[in-house]
């Protein structure tokens, strides 16, 4: 079932961002959204996310069958990973992965033992858990992103949404984690929406590719697919075929 | 650091540093000695006289006590201010942003005055909390507490407004993600990012009222042991010809009010120096 986004509109006063969008994402499937500046696609995962919300009475947001489509941020479930870390600056490393389980009702919060072997296991699992101690302020991007990660695993989200997680990083970091990344998908295939305007990063990343403008997709599939078949003019233009 | 032949970017460090001293030399030193040596010219049993009659010891209780709460309710209250100016989109939000430095731009005798117009139990607020309540709050401490609200208010909502207005929305974004309701969301993420500001505020709302002498005189009604701020005994002194005492409950006041800044600031020192070293210790 995974994610399913369902006729889905969206207007800033007058300026139509997303015009009647439909796309289903494949359960444990990596689904990168690409499109230049402007095309529509971090609205969309930030609708995905419940940090906007849909025109009214225009579509919908399944996840795994539910809808969600007027639920708020806070009761989906859904993990985000911001372009600028977003990270806790007055928490270190520990409280910020904690965060999402410390906040929880009483009644589901788990305890304290149970959280720290939680943020321990996780920050292994990103490899930094020698820095539990240390405040995001002290990290270098690519281990801000890392702890960014970790913090949005800890609520074992249903769905993760990634928007431009590498965009403020140096080249070289950013082809280490995209690869750390699609690793780290082969083993949890957890549900993954990831927005970028870099095509390298979605054809090397992504199961499936969807290309954004102006508010519509213009094709969506595996990266042969789209670069053997390119659909129309301007997903031939975008991805600057030759012919 | 004072080596002269050490190359810098920004040029110019000897004259600004000697023109800044020169300058707060001219403004508050030279004022604060002769404080000082206006005290120190009479006697130490008169300036102890001076500074432990009862008048004089009720004053200190009232100022500084009344200072205080005045000063937390502004915190409080200030902090509202503040984040609905900063935060929220609405018709007339510049002009009551205007209205926020009246306080500061007002004649402290015009507010005085204007406060005990409307609270005396003849005035329109008065009148009503007096047949309503019982409550009377010209003449008394609450009316002192009235006019050192007023003036304390600018203080809180200007210090923390640049702060509020550099909190990173995604930030929030993000705890709300996490499962934080937004109660959770202010009082585990924004608050401890404005703390620093808001106790900055408050200290300065604290100090401006401890001082304040214009507003207050009009709206205490200046009974002694009961309603007397301490500036108004300091002028009182002056009226007697008494320049030393006078001068001896101003050093006294001004200690008090060094050693509670002191305080504050070993306070957040510690503070920080407690985070830092988290931080140190990996």
């Amino acid at each position: 079932m995974g994610v399913q986004i369902r006729n889905i509109t969206k207007t800033f006063n007058k300026f139509v961002a997303l015009k009647n969008v439909t796309l289903d994402v494949q359960p444990g499937e990596l689904l990168a959204l690409l499109g230049p500046s402007g095309s529509g696609k971090t609205t969309l995962l930030r609708i995905v996310a419940g940090l906007e919300f849909a025109d009214p009475g225009h579509g919908q947001i399944l996840f795994h069958g539910e809808d969600v489509t007027y639920h708020s941020a806070y009761k989906r479930r859904a993990g985000f990973v911001f372009q600028h870390y977003a990270l806790f600056q007055h928490m270190n490393i520990f409280e910020n992965v904690a965060f999402g389980l410390r906040v929880r009702p009483r009644k589901l919060r788990p305890t304290e033992d149970e959280i720290r072997d939680r943020v321990f296991t996780l920050l292994k699992r990103v490899q930094l858990e020698q820095l539990a101690k240390r405040f995001p302020s002290q990290l270098s991007g690519g281990q801000r992103q890392r702890i960014a990660l970790a913090r949005a695993l800890a609520i074992e989200p249903r769905v993760l949404l990634l928007d431009e997680p590498f965009g403020a990083l140096d080249a070289k970091v950013r082809k280490e984690l995209r690869r750390w990344l699609r690793q780290f998908h082969e083993e949890t295939h957890l549900t993954t929406l990831f927005v970028t305007h870099d095509q390298e990063e979605a054809f090397e990343l992504a199961d499936r590719v969807a290309i954004l403008s102006e508010g519509n997709i213009q094709q969506i599939g595996c990266p042969k697919e789209i670069v053997q078949h390119p659909t129309n003019t301007f997903v031939h233009d975008f991805l600057g075929l030759d012919i | 650091m004072f080596n002269r032949f050490t190359p810098r970017i920004m040029p110019g460090f000897g004259l600004s540093l000697g023109y800044t001293i020169f300058y707060l030399s001219l403004i508050v030193l030279i004022p604060f000695s002769a404080l000082f040596t206006k005290t120190f010219s009479a006697s130490w049993a008169h300036i102890w006289e001076s500074i432990s009659e009862p008048r004089v010891l009720a004053s200190y209780k009232l100022s500084f006590g009344v200072s205080f709460l005045a000063a937390l309710v502004n915190g409080f209250f200030g902090l509202i201010t503040a984040w609905v100016l900063a935060r929220y989109e609405f018709p007339g939000r510049r002009f009551v942003d205007a209205l926020v430095d009246l306080p500061f731009a007002l004649p402290t005798a015009v507010a005085g005055i204007a406060l005990t117009a409307l609270y005396s139990t003849n005035g329109p607020i008065g009148s009503f909390l007096f047949e309503h309540f019982n409550l009377r709050v010209a003449y008394t401490p609450l009316g002192i507490f009235v006019a050192l609200t007023f003036i304390g208010l600018p203080f809180v909502v200007r210090t923390l407004q640049p702060v509020i207005l550099d909190l990173h929305a995604d930030v929030e974004e993000a705890a709300a993600c996490l499962g934080a309701t937004r109660w959770q969301t202010f009082t585990r993420i924004i608050l401890p990012a404005l703390l620093p500001a808001l106790g900055t505020g408050i200290m300065l709302a604290f100090g401006r009222a401890v001082g304040e002498y214009g507003s207050v005189v009009f709206i205490a009604g200046n009974l002694p042991l009961k309603t007397e701020i301490t500036p108004l005994l300091i002028i009182t002194k002056l009226e007697q010809f008494d320049y030393s005492g006078a001068a001896a409950i101003g050093l006294a006041m001004l200690l008090a009010s060094f050693v509670i800044l002191l305080l504050v600031n070993l306070i957040q020192w510690w503070n920080d120096k407690r985070t830092a070293h988290d931080r140190e210790e990996n």
